[in-house]
């Protein structure tokens, strides 16, 4: 019965649409439409304002199930021009409706129901279930004090929000009838949205414009805006769901408590900032309903000046984030601080690039590094900022993404331009921006005095190092290091990085790189700090290293490297307690592949005697030497002395710094046997040189001495033999003490080894046990 | 088309990164990795000494297969790279290899200092899939 009642009203009015206005508005007592009239159908002929009190007697109310009532307002009206279902009336009705018990709204003939009526409404009216939704949502951010009444104030915003020109919004107001009421109850709202979509569509604020299909109406910088579905493809998943949650959550409040309606809003509408005036696309934003210290601290980015029902939120808002959770965080202090601050804020915002930092940003991020560190020009460790930049609530993933962009110097610690670069990557982020592939060039840090960020290499840098191939990984890490390190002012004299304290250990043990282990997830407590110059030379030093790190080849280099400076690398002494336990031999074998020949220098073997008799024996001794890929380096010394003939032996001349001072028994008593056979030996009367090529690196060392023919051994008087005997015997000293030089070099070198090779245990073994703590 | 494929192994043997170009045959990509981590175990174990020098990372051609050359790196924590490719491949040289573990290394070194990378996960940072593709581009 009611069904075909309704039915036949519908289609009364239908054939009577042009003529009549009428309304039929589905009022539902239920939630979450409660109270609320639902403009199924708005049919007006002419424009006009003013409105007459519908008296409840015109009235046909059609009670569905569900606790929903169909009103139509006939026509009775007409002759007075637009009719609208007045809040009064709805009041009274709504009032009628739930005084009553449910039970009796039950009586009515189960026919229609909500959907149905809506659908059939749907065909009827211009109000799709999209906007339906849609207006329902807005309604209830409108909502305000009375229940019907809409807040002038919010809607005032939410027209502000529309972007139409003001002239506009005037007619849209006077149209629907809210100027006339002198409030916007539910069905001015509903008209002044269609009518507000109208406006953006072109079309002129009139009644009869919206009885079309119409898109939504777009509303920038509110929050809980569904993206309107012709436009706005930005973010609109996002944005619907977080809608959607608002919404949902949104009714609940509604259900809840009438009061707090303002309050879930207001933190994710306060950071309505003017972002969203730059682009009109980012008017969803997937807000979460999170509320914290980032949030609020948006809502400073937001400059909310020109809405002030945002400033209103937002004194809200600290109330409100005092209720939350103080485990939430000191981020809570920050948002009113961030209040503070934003309160005397100027539109300063930067119109078109949401990727620039404002003046209020900065100091913002300023005081949030203080707090983190209080050294402006130190780092926040990695740790620290996780820690800081968690309580954000975005996605892990997220912030991990932000973390690879704001690092530019891939140190795992931020610098405080760093810091803001994240910062203002994650604030963008909870705006709504979706996150740049790489640094938008308005965020990239400018290079200023405390960042080296390539440290230019220095020649001397690379002299005195020798680098450890066999710690690649560390070393570049530890390039990191020096490079934060290197960033660090110069004149503070406190760091706070276990990063430098390692890399300052292992200066002190070590002197370069290689050697150094780090682990960024391992930082430790701050250090005494090292002298300024060590740190220069330190990043220069592993700028170069980590360029040519992982080489296999740079060991030689290295090798080459160290010979080639004729004093020692300045580091300090050290305790040779292992002198005596270097595993030459291992080093030997580790040459054989000819890859660490440099290694395998032997001490100068001491130059076969320049005899004619000895050239066989020296012959042999030679091939002996080579096959021990033995350099005699020192016989540059000699060659000049040694008079003869070893037949196509060529010895190599180098200069006696370049050696290292391995010695080992076989060469020992090679010489030996040399310096015992040459007194017997003819001098040739030329002194024969001969250029012993057993790698070709060795020519780097020392002056290639020069080429000497192969004379023919040649008999010597003996005079000659003994000047020659003593010559050789000095060299033999010298070589002798040359050896013990860089026998020495060479145990300091592995002591170092062997101690930064402990430390590389130690800091692996204390990873391995932090990793079942830090996995979760 | 040349076939590469990149997988990287935490110290536990689990796989931490898994890339292959081009995406089919994957399944037999990781089949012949993974078998060539017996492989790489036997060699990272061989090495029992204290002092690890550079030149066991790269562990060079664990084995050739018919198809497939694999190639083994391991970092100091025990993180495993391996690479496949495929013999047809010859242009490949070791160097090239060699260079390509160490870009690698370094662009692993760059995640594991992200604070908000736990070791163990698997790795999903947009940069280093970058530096992966561009480096299976350069050499397919």
């Amino acid at each position: 019965m009611c069904t075909m009642a309704a039915e036949q009203k519908k289609k009364s009015l239908r054939c009577r649409r042009k003529k009549i206005k009428t309304d039929i508005y589905l009022l539902c007592s239920v939630a979450p439409l409660r109270h609320r009239a639902v403009l199924l159908q708005s049919a007006t002929i002419g424009g006009g304002s003013g409105q007459t009190q519908a008296e409840p007697a015109a009235w046909r109310c059609v009670f569905t199930g569900n606790h929903s009532c169909l009103v139509l307002i006939p026509s009775v009206v007409r002759q007075t021009g637009a009719t609208y279902l007045e809040e009064g009336c709805i009041d009274l009705f709504a009032r009628r409706v739930s005084a009553s018990p449910s039970g009796s709204l039950h009586a009515s003939p189960p026919g229609m129901d909500q959907e149905s009526a809506a659908a059939s409404g749907a065909s009827l009216i211009s109000l799709t279930e999209h906007e339906q939704r849609y207006y329902s949502g807005l309604h209830a951010l409108c909502q305000a004090d009375a229940p019907a009444k809409l807040s002038s104030s919010k809607v005032a915003e939410l027209f502000k929000a529309s972007q139409l020109p003001p002239e506009s919004l005037h007619k849209v107001t006077e149209v629907c009838g809210a100027k006339h009421l002198g409030y916007f109850g539910t069905a001015q709202f509903y008209i002044a949205l269609k009518l507000l979509a109208a406006a953006q569509s072109g079309l002129p604020v009139r009644l009869e414009s919206i009885a079309g299909n119409l898109p939504l109406p777009r509303f920038a910088g509110l929050k809980n805006e569904p993206a309107p579905p012709a436009s706005d493809p930005q973010g609109a998943p996002s944005g619907s769901v977080a809608w959607n949650a608002a919404d949902r959550s949104s009714f609940r409040h509604l259900e809840a408590n009438a009061d707090k309606k303002p309050e879930p809003w207001s933190p994710p509408r306060s950071p309505c900032s003017s972002p969203p005036r730059s682009p009109l696309t980012y008017r969803s934003y997937p807000y979460s309903k999170q509320r914290n210290g980032v949030d609020a601290q948006i809502s400073y980015d937001g400059k909310l000046s020109s809405r002030s029902i945002v400033q209103l939120e937002q004194h809200s808002s600290p109330g409100h984030y005092v209720n939350k959770p103080a485990a939430e965080h000191a981020a809570v202090a920050q948002a009113s601080s961030a209040e503070r601050l934003n309160q005397p804020a100027t539109l300063s915002y930067s119109d078109d690039d949401p990727w620039r930092i404002t003046v209020e940003q900065l100091d913002y991020y300023t005081n949030q590094f203080k707090t983190l560190q209080p050294d402006l020009g130190a780092l926040i460790l990695g740790a620290v900022a996780k820690n800081f930049f968690t309580k954000s609530k975005l996605p892990i993933l997220e912030l991990s993404h932000i973390w690879e962009l704001s690092d530019v110097d891939r140190d795992g610690a931020l610098t405080f331009t760093e810091f803001c670069i994240a910062f203002h990557l994650i604030v963008a982020r909870k705006n709504g921006y979706p996150l740049p592939e790489s640094l938008p060039p308005t965020l990239q840090p400018v290079p200023d005095q405390h960042q080296d960020e390539r440290i230019p290499d220095t020649p001397e840098s690379s002299e005195p190092l020798i680098v450890f191939e066999d710690a690649q990984p560390r070393s570049c890490q530890v390039v990191k290091d020096p490079n934060s390190v290197a960033r660090l002012d110069p004149t503070l004299a406190s760091r706070k990085h276990d990063l430098q304290e390692e890399s300052l250990i292992q200066d002190g043990s070590v002197t370069h790189l290689g050697s150094s282990r780090e682990k960024p997830t391992l930082r430790l407590g701050a250090f005494p700090e090292k002298p300024e110059p060590h740190q220069e030379l330190d990043p220069q030093m592993r700028t170069k290293t980590r360029q040519r790190s992982y080489s296999s080849t740079s060991i030689d280099d290295a090798i080459k490297k160290a010979e080639e400076p004729p004093t020692p690398p300045p580091r300090p002494q050290k305790t040779h307690s292992r002198a005596s336990s270097l595993d030459l031999n291992k080093l030997f074998q580790q040459g054989a592949p000819g890859v660490k020949s440099g290694w395998l220098l032997p001490p100068p073997a001491l130059p076969p005697r320049p005899s004619a008799t000895q050239v066989p024996h020296f012959l042999k001794v030679s091939e002996q030497a080579s096959q021990n890929k033995v350099q005699q380096p020192n016989f540059a010394d000699f060659s000049h002395f040694r008079e003869e003939e070893e037949s196509g032996v060529k010895l190599e001349e180098q200069g006696p710094a370049s050696r290292f001072g391995l010695s080992s028994e076989d060469l020992g008593s090679a010489s030996q046997q040399d310096v015992s056979g040459t007194p017997h030996g003819q001098a040739p009367q030329k002194p024969i040189r001969r250029k012993y090529h057993p790698e070709s690196q060795n020519l780097e060392t020392g002056a290639p001495p020069p080429a000497m023919p192969f004379l023919p051994p040649a008999k010597t008087s003996q005079k000659l033999l003994s000047r020659q005997k003593r010559e050789i015997q000095m060299a033999i000293r010298k070589n002798r003490e040359t050896n013990a030089v860089l026998r020495r070099l060479n145990s300091e070198l592995q002591q170092q080894l062997k101690v930064v090779h402990q430390e590389r245990v130690t800091l692996e073994s204390q990873l391995e046990l932090l990793r079942p703590l830090a996995s979760t | 088309m040349f076939h590469i494929c990149l997988l990287m192994f935490s110290p536990q043997n689990y796989p931490l990164y898994i890339r292959s170009v081009p995406s089919q045959n994957e399944l037999k990509f990781h089949y012949t990795v993974h078998t060539s981590l017996d492989v790489v175990e036997e060699k990272v174990s061989a090495v029992g000494k204290s002092l690890a020098d550079q030149r066991e990372l790269y562990l060079g051609l664990l084995y050739p297969t018919e198809d497939y050359k694999v190639y083994g790196y391991v970092t100091n924590s025990k993180v495993k790279f391996v690479i496949v490719v495929d013999s047809s491949n010859t242009s490949l040289r070791d160097n090239e290899i060699r260079s390509m573990f160490r870009k690698l290394h370094n662009s692993f070194t760059d995640v594991m200092c992200n604070p908000f990378y736990n070791p163990g996960d698997p790795i999903q940072s947009k940069a280093f899939n970058g530096i992966v593709s561009g480096m299976m581009v350069q050499t397919g």
